[in-house]
């Protein structure tokens, strides 16, 4: 699997400011560091091999 | 006996006096409220008090007892809920500086309603880590919920105050959550006993979420039957919350005495052997000790696990706040801040990724039981630190204090199975730690059954901390 090179501090940028999201220049280091460690978490997982019909674990119960 | 040595024993030994007469719910009260009022100050269990309506509570059994009508399983008993349970007339802070701008709740949550009709008194709300994101018991608001067994220690987090009022003997009983592992890293590191249920075993109408698909209520005790009679009160169906299972409310008070016998246990291996103190490794081992020794057994991707809850965790937390960061963020406890705006950026694939993995390890799990009843594994990678303390090192590896001390529960509240925390006092050891008794889904009783033949043996106990000084 290929990984791509992650910018985390432009994708905060990028998509907080998509959000209406501020984060003050004090902030910034500390947000790129959660979400470079929720990254290396996401990659660890992505990195698990399922199949293209594995069920997602929620399931919506109608009529509930 | 006094009501306030009553107050240090067990909640079903208060029922019992107050049912028989022999101790007035009022006199539980007034000693709960007196010992809250002499040791809160120093240790930072409670952000409220509700004196008054404990009175009227308790005065209102005293009038049952004193007209003959029947009263309940909890009767007299003093509790206290983690700020993020709805409390009539409080607003539900759920840790925040924001929700105290709320308007009080118009009612109670289900659970503590269920409590109170079982005759239980609710004195207070429980200070939290900001929004349930925390294993410390910090708060950047109301100050840290302190260890009763070394305040200068951390209580465990997030249902910090559970821990701190239940180790200083304030009250018997207090309800938490748990997403991560908030109720059983405080009862870990307080040394009390801690029940988190099934996923979607209790209602959790009237309370403030933080992740959905995450998110468990359970009991904080000193005792193994005060959690049964707990639990056993707070079970059944409520329309008021979706994410309910359909089950059947199921009886652990009468089972608690069926011992271990027909039971197959295991010790989790790799990555529950890996990755914590010695302390953490000692205290199963005393538990192993005592069940039998029984073998190593395996949950695969345990590690991956935890990634996969760490992501679901982020990116839901997050979506659940995205208002207040846009236009509060400024009054967010900054260490909850920062990871909640750095969750609202996670791209969807990340986590419906997660939330598939969720439904492999499941299954994993179901696998593991096959061949056994119960599991066990460490609560926390390491005893109580020192308050304020930021990393913490493990197998030689310096790491971020804050999500590692989640390590061991979180895989496990991942896929929802039913755990009991107990403590465990090492010889010679100052402060307590904790061990998980792990069954399948649904098998509460099984793990409460364990929990008090420990307990019955000596393994486990929940002492009161002895105040500073004496």
């Amino acid at each position: 699997m290929t990984e791509p090179a992650f910018d985390a501090e432009s994708h905060v940028r990028a998509m907080t400011a998509s959000l209406g999201l501020t984060v003050e220049p004090a902030w910034m280091p500390e947000v790129v560091a959660h979400l470079a460690a929720i990254r290396a978490a996401a990659q660890l997982v992505e990195r698990f091999a399922l199949a293209d019909e594995a069920e997602p674990a929620p399931i919506f119960e109608a009529g509930r | 006996m006094t009501a306030d040595e009553r107050l240090l024993g067990s909640a079903s030994a208060i029922a019992a006096v107050v049912t028989a007469g022999r101790v007035s719910a009022t006199a539980m009260t007034e000693a709960a409220l007196a010992r809250i009022a002499r040791l809160d100050p120093g240790l930072g269990a409670f952000t409220d008090v509700t004196a008054a309506r404990a009175r009227a509570t308790a005065a209102a059994i005293d009038a049952d007892r004193d007209a003959g009508r029947p009263l309940g399983a909890l009767a007299g008993v003093p509790f206290a809920v983690k700020n993020l349970f709805d409390v009539e007339g409080l607003p539900t802070r759920a840790g925040s500086k924001i929700n105290r701008e709320r308007a009080p709740a118009s009612r109670d949550a289900t659970l503590v309603a269920r409590l109170e009709a079982a005759g239980a008194v609710l004195v207070g709300a429980l200070n939290m880590g900001e929004w349930a994101y925390d294993f410390t018991g910090e708060n950047a608001h109301d100050g840290p919920s302190r260890n009763p067994h070394d305040p200068t220690r951390m209580a465990g987090g997030s249902s910090g105050g559970c821990g701190t009022a239940l180790a200083a003997g304030m009250v018997p009983l207090a309800l938490g959550s748990d997403t991560n592992g908030s109720i059983r890293v405080p009862s870990s590191f307080c040394g009390v006993f801690g029940l988190k249920p099934t996923y979607g075993r209790l209602s959790r109408a009237g309370t403030f979420p933080f992740v959905s698909s995450l998110d468990h209520l359970g009991p904080f005790a000193r005792s193994v039957a005060d959690l049964a009679l707990a639990f056993d009160a707070m079970q059944g169906d409520d329309r008021a919350d979706p994410h309910l299972a359909r089950r059947r409310p199921l009886a652990t008070s009468t089972t608690l005495g069926g011992g271990l016998t027909g039971l197959r246990f295991g010790v989790l291996g790799d990555h529950f052997a890996r990755n914590g103190h010695r302390e953490a490794f000692a205290a199963v081992a005393k538990v192993a000790e005592a069940l039998g020794r029984p073998p190593t057994v395996f949950l695969p991707e345990a590690a991956r696990a935890r990634a996969a809850a760490y992501v679901i965790t982020a990116a839901e937390g997050a979506a659940l706040h995205l208002e207040r960061l846009r236009t509060r963020a400024g009054d967010f406890d900054p260490d909850t801040r920062d990871r909640f705006l750095a969750g609202a950026t996670v791209p969807a694939a990340w986590v419906i990724r997660a939330q598939t993995f969720r439904r492999w390890f499941a299954e994993a799990a179901e696998r593991l039981f096959d061949t056994v009843d119960v599991v066990i594994a460490p609560s926390t990678p390491c005893v109580a630190p020192v308050s304020g303390t930021k990393r913490l090192v493990l197998d030689g590896v310096d790491l971020p204090l804050r999500p590692n001390i989640g390590v061991y529960t979180q895989p496990i509240s991942f896929v929802g199975l039913p755990v009991v925390a107990v403590p465990v006092w090492l010889p010679g050891a100052g402060l307590p730690i904790g061990v998980q008794i792990i069954a399948r889904p649904w098998a509460e009783d099984v793990a409460l059954r364990v929990a008090a033949a420990l307990e019955a043996m000596g393994t486990v106990a929940a002492p009161v901390a002895a105040e500073e000084g004496t």
